[in-house]
């Protein structure tokens, strides 16, 4: 039997899913088995250039992780697009922009600025910012143009699936493993993960659902067996994707959306603010005016870092506009 | 910049604010075309993702128009919207809109007049603020 060729890539992620990858454990072994591993960069020293030169469809599953941000991400991606037969989008900054996308509240500039002239530990008194060329005596070095606005992989290249979470857990990567290296493929653009609400699978104790007032995590106790919605504390479950083993929910801390959205969903963040609309002290719609829905209201001091924590790079409006 | 003509996206309720536009045509009041109406059976079924779907398209501005508080004929619906518009104002100010883009009124059915005044006031502000930013990257 011929073994599958696999590859790995990081793009702008923070090297979890690269590790993730290990989570399943023991059963790395049997993939090993069935497979070979031609890049892997956290664990193996392969050139640019030798992946150049491999011909075209030689990789059977290309795992890509990270969200596109530089030149030299968009630039792999695209090779490895030509390289691969199947590219799957692997964990949340992939599939949907995940942290590196909330710099899309930002531009180039104004993350330049604070990284390299504001940050308080930071002495540039010429004010050196990062060029894309410049000459040294060696000759000139070029590095990677850094983009303006961070985009999700499957807006650079064609995806055939996604592994979403941050990062994809250990049941969801073995299944994904397990039906690639069989051949049992679901439909191209599949999510690889169940297509009911995190709520769904939550075992916590519900009610009929009236918040009027919102804690952020820090400020309450969460009571481990009732709903965090029901206790005032703003949780994504209802506008989540499961299959996560709601991991988070077990150690006391509520979802924050790291799967994304369900299927046909565009903007996971919408759906979350229609959920949460309807449970905000509708009850007592009478005794709230306007001003006072507000105040309650401003108790979200993040309304983008809350609703789109994971999902900024896919959703309608996908980046801060900055005049 | 100056034949800019705002488009404004305006979802209308069945039960008041589509017909308060209704009775604005049959009583011939003349008002600003720059609203396109879009009748849902209420304001509660404008989902968030209509709005922002809108605005990512390059609507100028986005109405929603529902019954006055305590008139919905589904009870609660109205006090969803104005929940989910408060929310989506608090969004659409953090990724750099302005929020008079977005606005929420009570027009019933027998308000024609005010449906007049509330298309014809936001079509000025919207041309003072000028196209929507989001417009422009398309």
């Amino acid at each position: 039997m011929t073994k599958a060729n696999i590859a790995f890539y990081w793009a702008s992620s923070c090297g979890g899913c690269e590790i993730a990858v290990l989570d399943i454990n023991e059963k790395i072994l049997d993939v090993i088995e069935k497979a070979n591993i031609l890049m892997w960069p956290v664990a193996m020293d392969t050139k640019y250039e030798d992946l150049k030169k491999m011909k075209d469809k030689s990789i059977d599953v290309c795992f890509f992780n990270g969200a596109i941000r530089t030149s030299e991400n968009e630039e792999l991606a695209k090779i490895l697009r030509e390289k691969s037969k199947i590219l799957v989008a692997f964990g949340s900054c992939a599939h949907e922009g995940c942290i590196p996308a909330l710099a899309n509240l930002f531009n180039k500039k104004l993350i330049f600025d604070r990284a390299y002239k504001e940050t308080e530990t930071t002495m540039n008194n010429e004010d050196t910012l990062p060029q894309t060329s410049f000459m040294t005596k060696e000759g000139e070095v070029h590095i990677p143009e850094f983009y303006d606005t961070v985009k999700t992989l499957d807006q650079v290249v064609d995806v055939d699936y996604y592994l979403p979470g941050c990062p994809p857990t250990p049941n969801i990567v073995e299944d994904a493993f397990n039906k690639f290296l069989s051949g049992d493929l679901p439909p191209k653009g599949t999510v690889m993960a169940p297509v009911k609400a995190l709520c769904d699978e939550c075992p916590r104790k519900k009610k009929d659902k009236m918040i009027d007032t919102i804690y952020r995590v820090y400020e309450k106790e969460a009571d481990p067996e009732k709903c965090f919605l029901d206790q005032g504390i703003i949780c994504m479950g209802p506008a989540t994707r499961s299959g996560c083993g709601h991991q988070c929910i077990k150690g006391n801390m509520p979802c924050t959306g790291c799967f994304g959205k369900t299927p046909e969903v565009t903007d996971q963040g919408a759906k979350m603010i229609s959920a949460l609309a309807s449970v905000l002290a509708v009850e007592k719609e009478l005794e709230l005016d306007e001003k006072k829905v507000e105040d309650l209201i401003s108790k979200i001091k993040d309304p983008v870092g809350t609703f789109y924590r994971y999902s900024l790079a896919s959703s309608f409006i996908k980046r801060k506009v900055i005049k | 910049m100056e034949n800019y003509e705002p488009k404004i996206i305006a979802f209308l309720c069945k039960w008041c604010t589509y017909a308060g536009a209704d009775l604005a045509g049959v009583s011939r009041l003349k008002f600003s075309p720059n609203a396109i109406p879009i009748r849902v059976m209420c304001s509660g079924r404008v989902d968030p993702s209509f709005i922002l779907d809108a605005f990512s398209k390059g609507a100028d501005g986005v109405l929603v128009g529902g019954c006055h508080p305590g008139d919905c004929h589904y009870a609660q619906g109205n006090y969803k919207t104005l929940r989910r518009v408060k929310l989506l104002k608090a969004l659409i100010k953090e990724m750099g809109l302005e929020e008079e883009r977005l606005r929420l009124e009570w027009i019933s059915a027998s308000e024609g007049n005010k449906f007049k005044e509330v298309v014809n006031d936001m079509t000025i502000k919207l041309k003072e603020l000028g196209p929507s930013p989001l417009k422009k990257e398309e």
